[in-house]
């Protein structure tokens, strides 16, 4: 289980407050990043010889049961020549926008990991090329799983669930992305691609 | 035949005014006919599953295809999403191990492992030595028959029916011993926190004795069938190929990542469970492509048949020692204590009222499943109900490189391509 832990002081010499604290936890070592220097301090951990964290083992976030606790989004990093491994994460207050940027272009593990956060947590990743809602379906309305204020059983009521699963047109379920490759979407009649374009998939009733 | 598919697809969708469905007339027979050198024009969308053989579970793709080079392939999940993460905050730590045999549950003994090494993480939890051997026993066995189904189905996927026959045979030798072990043939529940559910049974080790000694000879017999066979090789060499950079850049893990040439393995390189005592090797592939992965998994079958002979070796001399840690915080004490003793059976109501209860603090273990890492990330505020369980879930980040693997591939090279990235949906969609 021992592994050569990491070594806070070259990171602090670089970006000074932009690490917000650090501490360790079960002997994992965790670092707080200010949201706006977070990018660029990850992308310092991916370059710098030294610390090559090359690998991304996982991005989630954190909610906790405090709701004045910030929520938090949760970087696992992984230098896979120096067997090293580090937790970054950004803290969001809930009165700010839930927004950080992308790492994407520094990770396409990122896709789907920032893809999962955003449909389970809401969270915004600016400069993802595709941030689309992963495991549930393109048109849930109920909001973000895994967040505190989301009942285990859901916003809506049993009744109204079993409801719209029955009208769902499973035949309707290509996203326009999907209809543009066919390039047939030029020819639907003008109102169903209006609805088309508001989100409605066609209900059978 | 492509402005068909294309009818096909749209016209479904949409409901007229007094909200009856309607079929949308595409203009399609308006069209002039197109021949053969414009075939290459037009994209064909196609739709894979999410009923599906080829997709193994609730998979489905949609292609875009020129002529039968795949463009682009778009994944969508979620037909199976049960919401565990969220699940988990509602029960305690112990009680969240049954949810695990239901994430990856071709390996459910390996999930239980890793959940209860992770809460051990949490609390500083040291197991006994017997209770390390029967962890390592069980996640190696999970690795044979997780290979063994991997084996079978991406044999059926390229035509070879035999193999499967085979693999299952052997599979379900130790479903039986599972069986023998903890009563259940897919959901084991097998570990608690700081222990297991039960020692093994009279007879398990020889059944297991036996069955190392028997299963190199299925494992030569598909070696026999397959490493060498012309159109195994063609079907699977060059296809589906990602470089060492690409593999790390995508964050694939385990015989994915290993396929691609990265030497790099949570059991040596992480080691828990003891696996730096024991004397085993970890193949690692050269070019990333389809054969790579099949001979990395095929060799790692031969090393788990290695560990479990010796961690058999080891329980000789460990019979009759205990298997749970004795530590009251987490392990009920004994039924006749608590039946004669006032605090013993004190401690067995909280215990099971209230369950563990972990410190305030955070803890991410990952160990090796036979999909890649597997990893447990809790929060815990001092409560017996987590903050927050993530599952790092192997086939769900594995898969996400499907689509960079199937461009510019042939439109049967999707199924072999999503064959060999072995996922399971019950982890992909949790």
């Amino acid at each position: 289980m021992s592994s050569p832990s990491f070594s806070i002081s070259p990171l602090r010499a670089e970006f000074g407050p932009a690490i917000e604290r650090h501490l360790v936890s079960c002997g994992d070592t965790i670092v707080y990043l200010a949201r706006e220097r977070a990018h660029d301090i990850l992308a310092w951990l991916k370059e710098t010889p030294g610390q090559e964290f090359n690998y991304l083992t996982d991005i989630t976030a954190v909610e906790y049961r405090d709701p004045e606790r910030p929520l938090e989004v949760v970087y696992q990093l992984r230098s896979l020549n120096r067997r090293v491994d580090l937790r970054a994460k950004i803290a969001l207050n809930k009165w700010e926008p839930m927004e950080v940027r992308s790492v994407w272009d520094l990770w396409r593990g990122a896709d789907w990991l920032e893809r999962e956060a955003y449909d389970m947590f809401g969270i915004v990743f600016i400069g993802h090329p595709d941030l689309r809602r992963i495991l549930m379906w393109e048109t849930y309305a109920e909001g973000f799983p895994l967040r505190k204020e989301f009942p285990l059983r859901g916003h809506f009521s049993r009744a109204e669930q079993t409801r719209q699963a029955l009208a769902a047109n499973p035949e309707a379920h290509y996203s326009m992305e999907e209809l543009s490759i066919a390039e047939a979407y030029d020819e639907l009649p003008a109102d169903m691609r209006e609805r088309l374009a508001r989100g409605e998939r066609g209900f059978l009733k | 035949m492509s402005l068909r598919t294309v009818e096909m697809a749209l016209a479904t969708p949409g409901v007229n005014q007094q909200g009856q469905p309607t079929r949308v007339p595409l203009g399609v027979k308006d069209r002039q006919p197109r021949y053969d050198e414009e075939v290459g024009a037009e994209h064909m969308l196609v739709n894979i599953g999410p009923q599906h053989p080829a997709t193994h579970g609730v998979l489905r793709l949609v292609l875009e295809l020129e002529g039968e080079t795949v463009k682009r392939c778009i994944p969508h999940l979620g037909y199976l999403h049960s919401g565990f993460e969220k699940l988990g905050e509602y029960r305690h730590y112990n009680q969240i191990i049954p949810l695990t045999d239901r994430t990856d549950y071709l390996s459910p003994m390996a999930n239980n492992v890793c959940l209860a090494m992770a809460v051990e993480k949490l609390m500083d939890i040291e197991v006994t030595e017997r209770c390390q051997v029967l962890r390592v026993i069980a996640c190696e066995m999970s690795r044979i028959i997780s290979h063994l189904v991997w084996l079978g189905t991406t044999g059926i996927d390229l035509g070879a029916y035999t193999p499967f026959l085979w693999s299952f045979q052997e599979r379900e030798r130790i479903y039986n011993l599972q069986e023998m072990w903890t009563g259940a043939r897919l959901t084991t529940s097998l570990t608690r926190v700081g222990g297991l559910m039960a020692d093994i049974p009279d007879g398990f080790e020889d059944g297991l004795r036996e069955f190392t000694r028997t299963f190199p000879n299925t494992l030569t017999e598909v070696d026999t069938i397959f490493t060498r066979n012309a159109i195994w090789i063609g079907r699977t060499q060059g296809v589906g190929a990602l470089t060492a950079d690409e593999a790390i850049n995508y964050s694939l893990s385990g015989p994915m990542l290993r396929a691609s040439g990265v030497d790099y393995d949570v059991r040596k390189d992480r080691p828990y469970l003891g696996y730096e005592t024991y004397d085993f090797d970890v193949p690692v592939g050269e070019h990333g492509d389809i054969y790579d992965r099949y001979r990395v998994r095929l060799e790692e079958m031969w090393q788990s048949n290695r560990i479990l002979e010796q961690a058999l070796d080891r329980l000789k001399s460990l019979n009759g020692a205990p298997i749970n840690v004795s530590d009251p915080r987490v392990i009920l004490p004994s039924k006749s204590r608590a039946m004669s003793d006032m605090e013993a059976m004190i401690f067995h109501f909280k215990q099971v009222m209230d369950g563990v209860k972990p410190p305030a603090g955070e803890a991410y273990l990952g160990i090796e499943n036979p999909k890649g890492e597997l990893g447990y990330y809790f929060v815990s505020d001092g409560t017996s109900k987590p903050v927050r369980w993530r599952i790092r879930p192997p086939s769900f980040i594995n898969l996400a490189s499907l689509p960079k693997m199937c461009e510019g591939a042939l439109l049967s090279d999707v199924i072999a391509i999503n064959a060999s990235v072995d996922i399971v949906m019950g982890e992909v969609d949790r």
